[in-house]
């Protein structure tokens, strides 16, 4: 059943969900921060409407800085207005900015210290038919092994809103993870949402004696959040219960959350659209390892790259809907 | 042409002679580092600190200095002599470069050291940097500059051009760059490595505004540091031609120099000569 505190949309599961980009959620959440903060700032690298800050552009012309198709010089001009008391936001694709700029990130922003927010768009393989150029499938991978970086996933737009938010209030560089494709509303403005703080979205029925245990553990980011919970829905009703655990921050990874969880489930399945290594199911893979080992599958690319087509056909081919997320329960139950 | 004051002009001579032979003493310590670009580049780094920067050494983060920008960060051990004989830090730390625990990283390290306006090393992202501190003051309206102290071999990446580009467009007279054009980088001359000639022509079509100086004549430094600072709707570019080993015989114009400290015996060498040319700075002047 959905869990009560995450205060979640009660009509998630209707055919027609609200659904919508969590790119718009960035676009939202910078015009907010702006008003909030006049230091706030915002860059982009030729794709303004795409990455949704054509609505800041308009209100704050005098933030609003084009460096042209040029992601190297985007982040290394940030990283000099967020040492002087700016909080520059970059935004353009994440395959371009954090993949072709990650030394200038690195070395000026993160070594640095200097109050970058990076905003990777179109990330994933949801991207659809631009093709595997432009899904960004590496970029949580190569984010998170940055000292200094804090890395967050939003499962929709309205928690893509409050981590933009979030980020411009956080000191520090924070890479945040955007798709372009509308994805089903799971939250509401009521969910809590904190940088760092993984939240239960789906939990077993309560009986009595049952304890909160679960058959299996599933730990999600981004919008594939959707897809777990599919998959949780219709495990329930075959009478295998699931927890499904929000880890929009995969960095600094929410350890006390996971730890408590998988020793009530015992078993874990990471869902992320990202390849297999590296990502959420690295981090977690390295935290149980450490302090709670328990059998793990994971749901995302593996070690491959995508294609053209549309989001729901390359979710489906490349083993990321509830369907492929429900085999992956049942396997690593075999295997408790 | 500014003029200078002849006890000005023997102080700044002899400054940069004692920032030498710091980094000569310096490198010899640290056992490696870079020799050529440091010592070429002790004029250009003295008409800095010591006459043309705004800046409170012993208020290092004084929200109106002028910013200095290193963006070749290899030539630190001149950054380093230059900022602890302006009073950031003391001289003896010098001798601590590239060991453990040293504020003195191999490479700058903004935070570990007073003074240090930004991390640098990998090359070709200094301009883009000072660009990021030029807009901020621009659109805070503050009267202080950036400069940015660039390498010619550096104008090899990509990063570069993008912010000569993205300067020129955005009328950046606020921002002062300076090329340290010593003729040299690690596999040879630039100009057989990769050549940058017509490097003025180049700036020029980016829309900047372009002066030639000799890179070891303080007059001329000073000079067009003054009238960059008068020029509006442009960036300006500084081409400084230097001497890679500037003041130690056997390292002057020698690319085998860039990467590479003294001997023990060299840097006695050295020392002997710098020390020689001290005099003749005193004798001349008196």
């Amino acid at each position: 059943m959905l869990s009560k505190p995450a205060k979640l949309n009660q009509k998630l599961f209707d055919e027609n969900v609200l659904q919508e980009p969590t790119r718009d959620g960035y676009g939202r959440g910078v015009v907010y921060a702006a008003k909030r903060d006049p230091n706030v700032v915002v860059l982009s690298a030729d794709l303004t409407e795409s990455t949704r800050v054509e609505e800041f552009k308009k209100r704050f012309p005098e933030r609003f800085i084009e460096v042209g198709v040029a992601e190297q010089n985007m982040a290394t001009i940030a990283a000099g207005l967020g040492t002087q008391g700016k909080v520059p936001f970059i935004s353009s694709y994440a395959t371009f900015s954090p993949g072709r700029n990650w030394e200038q990130i690195r070395t000026t922003v993160s070594y640095n210290d200097s109050n970058v927010k990076i905003a990777g768009h179109h990330a994933g393989i949801s991207v659809g038919p631009d093709g595997a150029t432009h899904q960004a499938i590496e970029d949580i991978a190569t984010m998170r092994v940055m000292a200094n970086m804090t890395v967050i996933v939003p499962c929709d737009s309205v928690e893509a809103e409050k981590a933009t938010e979030a980020a411009a209030v956080v000191w520090g560089p924070v890479y945040l993870r955007f798709a372009r494709e509308k994805s089903p509303i799971l939250t509401t403005p009521e969910t809590p949402f904190a940088p760092g703080a993984a939240y239960v979205m789906w939990e077993p029925p309560l009986r009595q004696g049952s304890a909160g245990q679960a058959d299996a553990l599933i730990i999600g980011c981004g919008p594939l959040l959707y897809q777990a919970l599919l998959a949780a829905k219709e495990l329930e009703e075959k009478k295998i219960n699931v927890i499904v655990l929000n880890c929009h921050t995969v960095k600094p990874l929410d350890g006390k959350t996971v730890v408590d969880l998988v020793k009530r489930a015992g078993a874990v399945v990471t869902v992320e659209e990202h390849q297999v290594s590296g990502g959420l199911g690295g981090a977690v893979a390295e935290l149980l390892a450490r302090e709670a080992p328990a059998p793990m599958e994971f749901v995302g690319m593996q070690n491959v790259f995508g294609e053209s087509g549309t989001p729901a056909e390359l979710v489906r081919k490349y083993g990321m809907d509830a369907k492929a997320i429900i085999a992956a329960v049942r396997r690593v139950i075999r295997r408790k | 042409m500014e003029h200078l004051h002849e006890r000005r002009l023997t102080f700044l001579e002899e400054m940069a002679n004692t920032i030498r032979q710091d980094i000569v003493k310096t490198l010899v310590a640290a056992g490696s580092g870079h020799s050529a670009g440091p010592l070429g580049m002790a004029d250009v780094f003295t008409a800095f600190y010591f006459h043309i920067l705004q800046h409170r050494p012993h208020e290092p983060l004084w929200a109106d200095r002028d910013r200095l920008v290193l963006s070749n960060g290899h030539i630190c051990p001149v950054l380093y002599a230059t900022l602890a004989r302006a009073g950031y830090f003391p001289v003896p730390e010098l001798k601590t470069l590239r060991q453990i625990g040293s504020r003195l990283q191999g490479h700058p390290h903004r935070g570990s050291l007073p003074g240090i306006e930004t991390t640098s090393g990998p090359l070709g992202s200094g301009i883009s940097q000072a660009i990021g501190f030029a807009l901020a003051a621009r659109m805070d309206r503050k009267k202080w500059r950036t400069y940015c102290l660039t390498s010619d071999g550096e104008h090899e990446e990509g990063n570069t051009w993008e912010a000569i580009m993205f300067a020129g467009k955005e009328r950046l007279s606020n921002l002062t760059v300076v090329i340290d054009r010593n003729n040299i980088q690690i596999d040879g001359f630039t100009e057989d490595v990769m050549p940058l000639e017509p490097l003025r022509r180049k700036y020029e079509s980016f829309n900047w505004n372009v002066l030639d100086v000799n890179g070891h004549d303080f007059v001329d430094i000073i000079s067009a540091a003054a009238e960059a600072r008068a020029v509006h709707e442009r960036p300006t570019v500084i081409i400084a031609h230097t001497i890679p080993g500037k003041g130690v015989d056997f390292m002057e114009n020698d690319y085998a120099w860039h990467g590479k400290p003294p001997s023990r015996g060299e840097a006695e060498k050295a020392l002997k000569e710098l020390r020689t040319l001290r005099g003749k700075i005193q004798s001349e002047h008196q």
